[in-house]
């Protein structure tokens, strides 16, 4: 007979309740609650696919969406090459290396919130540095509050100053494991520099690159604190991303059913788009 | 294609050199002829790799000059000295395919798509890499990427000297001898001059026609493979080269004799007579294991171990404290047995602070 030894299932009940609580139970209560419609009280009535039929048709969710692939794609198209300059101009060795690092990650460690509030203060056209200095000595009209431009030049320089370092410090890693050899056979082979970046370089950086990417596409395509703290998504609708837009949907309107639906759309999403990019960026290394 | 001339060569890694100990080359005057295939052999540490990187200008000496062909390069940048490196490990341009990554060197110096196509086809067939000409070059094995290394390397014909530091480190064993022997045939065909650097005395042996011996950032002997084996000029030499390495047993010398345990060893010829002051220096008879050998008389021995290595014994026997090597065809003495060891006086010399003492006889 065939000994039973169930034992194994202590050592993994822990984490199975751990993704049960914070993952399954969680999106399948989100996948409850988009298919039905309640109005509090664990009263619920079946709508089947309505809410996604309904916010696939929405103008408000196609420009939310709109202005999220713009914010997203802006901060990308800025912060990955700025990033991979910046790496590249970083000393490799001596003093100043710990220097430039710790000066490299101080903005990643301030809590998002107090990003938020410091640049909307910063940018205050009356008292702030930035908005003084503009206003006041350069002359130049701006205020976020109040123009949908600055708005949008304040979010993603806050952006590109709070996360550039993230693409800095993986590149730089990845410029550190790059043997010496390497940049010797250049010379002697007679790469010019940009030879040197193209064919060196950025393959060497590649998986990082990879890496930097996919998080960076994650994290500010679900971005939210900041821009919350800094505009709370005006002036009118123009900084509304979508997961503000979400926000206010299902804890301003009370519209938990739409808002449900709208939030598995904005997953899947993610997830789709994250997908895409890995499956492109690596797709080489197959062959 | 050029004669290379170092002279005068010292280089320290430190900024603010006080002693010989501060140098990692002490003190380089060599030659290296047109078209020559020379080692460079030396255990790690010896300043091999140092005198290559400053052959091809990633290092500027601290002192000394390079000339190629009488023009000094000494402050040239590598790009401009036309020279071509092989690395340890094998550096290949990951992106490209291996055409690419052969036409690479050609292609940055403006060599037309015509020129560069019949090169790199004529390289890539030297090497056999004709069938992988379109794959990408980083999927390869180790042994082809060391090959695409090679032949950019090779590609460009007019190279002043083509460089390998150490090159088949990350090469399997049974392949190894393959790409050896490729390397050899190479050469005969490109007749370029090659520098080889290697701790390999098998690699350095069958790939050079001249074997240059290094030892703490010093020549210590320059010859053919033949010279280094036959009568090396420094203890070091007989020593680091062959298997086992050459016996050096200390010995007395009084009156042009050299006593060993108090018997009169023959050597090949008569003794040099020492620099220092009389009777100082250490003197040890050299003698390798090829050619001592077991007989009825000679020094009287005790079998202390026996090793078959395959092709032969090696027979490991005390005189006295000292531990003699011979070596041994057919039958062997079993453990603890007398024997009586004779060397062959043509291949027995004296050195004198390790260096030879004895007068060839030519």
């Amino acid at each position: 007979m065939k000994t039973q030894n169930n034992r194994g299932w202590f050592f993994v009940l822990p984490v199975l309740l751990l993704v049960a609580f914070n993952a399954l139970i969680p999106i399948m209560t989100v996948v409850n609650y988009s298919v039905q419609e309640t109005f509090g009280a664990n009263v619920f009535f079946w709508q089947g696919l309505d809410w996604f039929q309904q916010l696939l048709n929405s103008d408000r969710f196609h420009a939310a969406l709109g202005r999220q692939f713009l914010f997203t794609g802006l901060i990308l198209a800025i912060e990955v090459p700025l990033g991979i300059i910046i790496a590249l101009s970083m000393p490799r060795q001596g003093f100043w290396v710990p220097v430039c690092l710790v000066l490299m990650a101080l903005p990643m460690l301030i809590p998002w919130n107090v990003v938020g509030a410091m640049w909307n203060i910063f940018t205050l056209p009356d008292i702030g540095l930035l908005g003084y200095f503009m206003n006041h000595t350069l002359g130049i009209n701006y205020d976020m509050t109040q123009n949908p431009f600055a708005a949008w030049v304040t979010i993603v320089t806050m952006d590109v100053w709070h996360w550039t370092s993230l693409v800095v410090l993986l590149s730089y890693a990845g410029l550190v494991s790059i043997p010496d050899a390497y940049y010797q056979a250049a010379k002697i082979d007679g790469a010019s520099a940009w030879s040197v970046f193209r064919y060196i370089q950025l393959p060497k950086m590649k998986t990082v690159l990879t890496i930097a990417i996919l998080l960076r596409f994650m994290d500010s395509f679900n971005i939210y604190t900041e821009p919350f703290v800094l505009t709370g998504g005006g002036p009118g609708n123009s900084t509304t991303l979508l997961s503000i837009d979400l926000v206010k949907i299902a804890l301003g309107q009370f519209d938990l059913g739409p808002a449900a639906a709208m939030s598995l759309i904005y997953f899947a999403i993610t997830l789709l788009v994250s997908w895409l990019f890995y499956t492109l960026m690596t797709k080489d290394d197959a062959k | 294609m050029a004669k290379i001339t170092l002279s005068n060569l010292r280089h320290s890694y430190y900024p603010d050199p006080k002693g010989p100990q501060d140098y990692a080359l002490k003190e380089i005057d060599l030659d290296w002829e047109d078209g020559g295939a020379y080692a460079l052999l030396g255990p790690s540490g010896c300043g091999k790799s140092t005198l290559l990187n400053i052959i091809s200008g990633l290092l500027v000496p601290s002192q000394g000059r390079i000339l190629f062909d009488d023009r000094d390069v000494t402050d040239l940048e590598p790009t401009r000295r036309n020279i071509a490196q092989v690395f340890q490990f094998p550096v290949i341009y990951d992106t490209m395919t291996v055409y690419d990554n052969l036409a690479f060197p050609l292609r940055n110096r403006g060599a037309s798509e015509a020129a560069v196509t019949a090169r790199v086809t004529e390289i890539a067939q030297m090497l056999e890499l004709t069938d992988m000409l379109k794959t990408r070059a980083a999927g390869l094995s180790p042994d082809n990427k060391q090959k695409i290394s090679m032949g950019r390397g090779l590609v460009r014909d007019d190279v002043n000297v083509v460089m390998f530091d150490e090159p088949l480190t990350v090469i399997d064993p049974h392949l190894k001898w393959k790409l050896r022997s490729k390397l050899k045939e190479l050469h005969q065909k490109v007749r370029a001059t090659m520098i080889y650097v290697t701790h390999d005395q098998t690699e350095a042996l069958t790939f050079a026609d001249q074997v240059v011996v290094m030892q703490d950032g010093e020549i210590v002997q320059i010859g053919t493979p033949v010279d280094l084996f036959e009568r090396p000029a420094h203890t070091f030499v007989g020593h680091f080269i062959g298997s086992p390495g050459m016996n050096l047993l200390p010995c007395d010398v009084k009156g042009g004799t050299a006593l060993f345990q108090g018997q009169p060893v023959p050597l090949e010829g008569t003794i040099q007579p020492g620099t220092g002051p009389a009777g100082a220096g250490l003197t040890q008879i050299g003698i390798r294991p090829e050619f001592v050998s077991l007989s009825k008389t000679g020094l009287a021995a005790k079998v202390r171990k026996v090793s078959d290595v395959g092709r032969h014994f090696v027979v490991e026997a005390m005189v006295g404290e000292t531990s003699v090597k011979a070596i041994v065809e057919g039958e062997t003495p079993g453990q603890g047995a007398d024997v009586h060891l004779a060397f062959d006086p043509m291949r027995t010399r004296l050195y004198r602070d390790g260096w030879i003492a004895t007068e060839a006889r030519t």
